[in-house]
């Protein structure tokens, strides 16, 4: 740890190196490869939300002048040799398989039944229709509070309850139960003076990232097939593709292209592999791209929640008990983010009694994916209003009341470890001395606050900086740079070995020029694959002296390195790194350093978030009239774009808490498939974003980074909802404050 | 389907090609003329990621067809700054970091230098809503807002 290093390159605003590509419109995403003699494939996709799938007949279509292939689940080659495995987590293989083209049911409406490739998009679309399904419809389950129910219709046959006392005899929708605790709830609410308990709806929601899923593949018989696809983790592409047709990793080459926005969506597969099947069959390459409307009905949103929360505290502000039960709704296929959900519910609190429980369910709605902190923004929403209640109860501050049980150093989490050095207390007091907390409100306007808390994880991450014979390097890394981290990489690199940031180039390479790194998530690159860029020029800096070394005919330990010039500190010696690259052929080669990791000690990360609103009395509508978010970096390496993480967390939290939600109709059939009734923020709804950048350095790290992504959409809804509720007079719980939802409240009390 | 023939002027230059009568703009630019600095986000006139100028004029060129480029003038982003010297609004993007991942940023590059031509000193009320067409989901605007009023004071300054 380096509390007092002067850092010459980290903390500047450089500009970021793929910037160039970006302004001009030269970078390519997912959709701008083509490739010669390419076709295009298209879904066919349910009608129904839940139903068998009787039979399948693709004659009709095969038959189409201008078709050349047609996949159903059963091209599967694992199919034809007794079908996948099903298996447990996230990962689940047989699950993955069914949800990408659906076996013998659909289970929700937009479900991937069979694909279809053809000379050209429009002829792939037409030909659609041409595929006959004999479905038995089936009546659908959308509300996780139904899907628990003994009654409820059960989507899978084969679906035991998981994490109960005794393993249940019959199918539900339950998928897994879970528990945390600590200390004793009881006596915790025995000590309370005041006990406040309310129930609390979250809705389904999309990350919206603007660019659709996209993929353009070729498959080679004999040689390397090839993928290029929109995607955070590219070797997660290629490990689950290859498991899905059989195929050994070296024979897959993953590319990733630049990613248009992901915000965790793009952590799994939809149309790789059965735009490969597709490539097999036809003989010929080629290339899928998502509909928004596909987006929408068939990626993977953010899941719905009903949640409970019930706070004990004495009347002086000490919090005794705190106890959840939450409910995720995990779409079609289990593997909600209930786990994460109960880890972080309470966390930003120091409290001696504790128990969580949550429920892990699935519903006929699109298998949930990651989304940004994936299942804490729905949780601590509920937890937050609660507290805020609690303040208004005990007539404390709120800002006060969060200072007088936050967790800090040596706080005992309910997961598991103890805290190390975090920055909540920071937060808060950055929140209290702002001008923002100052600032007089307005007739009609109100305000709220909340605090949110994230892991961020570490993880493998590769990387090789190859050393050019004229002293410039290119930083090689695996971690599709979804918001900036390129510029991270380079002036961490910069630090590191002393070079200027403008003779360093990073580059994301795919699957065959990089070793294994795990996918961009989890706030995790600038942290672990930061600390592999570390390595990797720590590697370079010796390979370096040794060069100097053996020129000065003296031994390493007496050759320094400061500034990108190698010193002999046995004489007057100097020289450059250039120097040494440029001579690099006459000591033994060129130079090129690595650094794979497996990064440990990820620092926990805490947020802070103000928010001021106006309603409208008379239409229910709210207008966001000045936010502030606050947040702990550790260490932030390139301010703009930290501080673009926390603008830009905040305003998806801002949208979830205010407009967006999946509207459902009685058949299981979403109403709002389009940005023009699915409403994410527009630049006319918003005001500036204020950022406090908080800096307590995380002591697993060499310049003390915190990941940095995904903390900042955890305070808003509560923070936007608390603001609302101050605004109006009556007490929110129910996502989003959309005008109808407000209007109504305010008419309910009037 | 018989396709039509289409001259049109593309950032300056005479372009011809050949397109299905209900074939956008947009698929023509991305998928004829390999011009893919136009993106698509929804293909609905939702997002402005499409944005082009036709005859001067912002649209969004997925609800335009192939078609109705016949003797008009498109510009893309691929016609503003280039190799040697970009735009000053492509530099203000880079300065105010007001991209993240960047799919939006030709649209909203396309958009602000329509602004800006129509409205050389906009408040920040305006440029908001001459933008609100321009969904970007990374940036949470601040920034982006930020490089437009920069933008448009510089490019005051060099008049």
């Amino acid at each position: 740890m380096s509390e007092a290093r002067e850092y010459k390159y980290i903390g500047r605003r450089t500009i970021r190196p793929d910037g160039f590509d970006k302004v001009t419109g030269r970078a390519n995403y997912g959709a701008d490869l083509s490739l010669p003699g390419m076709i295009w494939g298209k879904i066919l996709r349910s009608p129904y939300a839940h139903a068998v799938i009787k039979s399948i007949d693709s004659s009709k279509a095969e038959a189409h002048p201008d078709v050349m292939a047609v996949v159903t689940y059963q091209d599967y080659p694992a199919v034809s040799s007794g079908g996948f495995e099903p298996g447990d987590g996230p990962t689940d293989l047989c699950d993955l398989a069914r949800n990408i083209l659906a076996d013998d049911k659909a289970l929700y409406h937009g479900h991937a039944i069979a694909a279809i490739a053809a000379r050209t998009e429009a002829a792939a679309e037409e030909a659609l229709s041409l595929i006959d399904i004999d479905y038995e419809v089936l009546p659908p389950v959308m509300d996780v509070a139904d899907a628990m129910q003994p009654g409820s219709p059960v989507l899978h046959e084969d679906l035991f309850t998981k994490g109960l006392a005794e393993q249940p005899e019959k199918a539900s929708n339950i998928a897994t139960r879970m528990e945390l605790k600590k200390g004793d709830i009881e006596a915790g609410f025995a000590a309370a003076e005041v006990i406040i308990e309310r129930d609390f709806y979250t809705p389904t929601v999309h990350q919206g990232y603007i660019e659709p899923h996209a993929t353009t593949v070729r498959y080679d018989e004999d040689g390397q097939s090839m993928i290029w696809c929109s995607t955070q983790g590219h070797f997660d592409v290629r490990a689950s593709t290859a498991k899905l047709l059989s195929m050994d990793l070296g024979k897959l080459k993953v590319i990733a292209s630049e990613i248009g926005g992901g915000f965790g969506g793009k952590t799994t597969v939809y149309l790789e592999p059965v735009a490969l099947m597709l490539s097999k069959k036809s003989g010929r390459p080629v290339k899928m791209v998502m509909t928004r409307d596909e987006v929408f009905r068939a990626s993977g949103p953010g899941s719905a929640t009903r949640s409970t929360v019930k706070i004990g505290a004495k009347k002086d502000g000490t919090i005794t008990a705190m106890q959840a039960k939450l409910c995720f709704e995990a779409g079609a296929f289990k593997g909600s983010p209930m786990g994460p959900g109960c880890m972080t519910v309470f966390t930003p609190y120091d409290v001696e009694n504790i128990y969580i429980e949550g429920y892990d369910v699935v519903v006929n709605k699109p298998k949930v994916a990651a989304y940004r902190a994936p299942g804490a923004p729905q949780a601590e929403f509920a937890a937050e209003m609660v507290i805020n209640e609690l303040a208004d109860e005990l007539n404390i501050d709120p800002i006060e009341l969060r200072l007088q049980n936050a967790a800090k150093e040596g706080t005992q989490t309910v997961y598991g470890p103890k805290l190390k050095a975090v920055g909540l207390v920071e937060c808060l007091e950055a929140a209290k001395n702002s001008p923002h907390y100052k600032q007089a409100l307005a007739e009609n306007q109100g305000r709220g606050l909340a605090a949110g808390f994230w892991f961020n994880i570490g993880g493998q991450s590769s990387v090789i900086i190859n050393m050019n014979p004229d002293g410039t390097g290119t930083i090689v890394e695996g971690n599709p740079d979804i918001g900036g981290s390129r510029a991270s990489m380079q002036l961490m690199a910069a630090e590191e070995l002393g070079i200027d940031v403008s003779k360093l180039n990073p580059i994301v390479a795919d699957t065959e020029h990089v070793p294994y790194s795990a996918t961009t998530g989890g706030s995790r690159t600038t942290f672990a694959t930061g600390m592999a860029v570390i390595e990797a020029a720590q590697d370079v800096v010796r390979q370096m002296k040794e060069r100097a070394a053996a020129v000065w005919n003296v031994t390493v330990e007496q050759v320094d390195w400061s500034d990108g010039v190698a010193i002999n500190t046995a004489g007057e010696d100097r020289l450059t790194a250039a120097e040494i690259c440029q001579g690099a052929d006459r000591t033994g080669g060129q130079i090129s350093g690595r650094g794979n990791i497996n990064a440990r000690g990820a620092g926990p990360s805490f947020a802070v978030h103000l928010c001021d609103v106006e309603v409208d009395m008379e239409t229910g509508k709210t207008a966001v009239v000045r936010y502030t978010a606050i947040q702990d970096a550790g260490k932030a390496i390139h301010p703009g774009y930290v501080e673009g993480q926390y603008q830009g967390g905040a305003v998806q939290g801002i949208g979830w808490a205010l407009n967006e939600e999946y509207i459902y109709n009685e058949d299981g059939v979403m109403e709002n498939a389009g940005f023009l009734d699915y409403r994410i923020p527009l630049a006319s709804d918003l005001p500036m974003i204020d950022t406090i950048i908080v800096e307590v350095p995380n002591a697993f790290h060499p310049f003390g980074v915190r990941g940095v992504g995904e903390t900042g959409i955890v305070p808003p809804l509560a923070a936007v909802a608390t603001a609302v509720s101050d605004a109006i007079g009556v007490r929110m719980t129910n996502l989003p404050c959309s005008p109808p939802r407000v209007l109504k409240a305010i008419q309910d009390t009037a | 389907m018989t396709k039509t023939h289409v001259t049109t002027t593309i950032n300056g230059e005479v372009t011809e090609f050949l397109c299905e009568p209900g074939a956008t703009l947009l698929a023509v630019l991305r998928n004829e003329l390999q011009l893919t600095g136009t993106k698509e986000g929804c293909g609905t006139g939702d997002c402005g990621a499409c944005s082009v100028t036709l005859n001067g004029r912002l649209v969004c060129s997925c609800l335009v067809l192939g078609v109705e480029a016949e003797g008009a003038e498109i510009g893309t982003v691929e016609g503003i700054g280039g190799i040697d010297k970009l735009h000053i609004i492509q530099e203000k993007f880079l300065e105010h970091a007001a991209l993240q991942c960047g799919i939006c940023t030709p649209g909203l590059i396309v958009s602000t230098k329509a602004l800006l031509a129509e409205n050389p000193e906009p408040t920040e009320k305006e440029a908001r809503y001459y933008l609100a067409g321009n969904l970007c989901r990374c940036t949470g605007y601040d920034k982006i807002i930020r490089a437009v009023m920069d933008s448009a004071e510089a490019m005051r300054g060099d008049a």
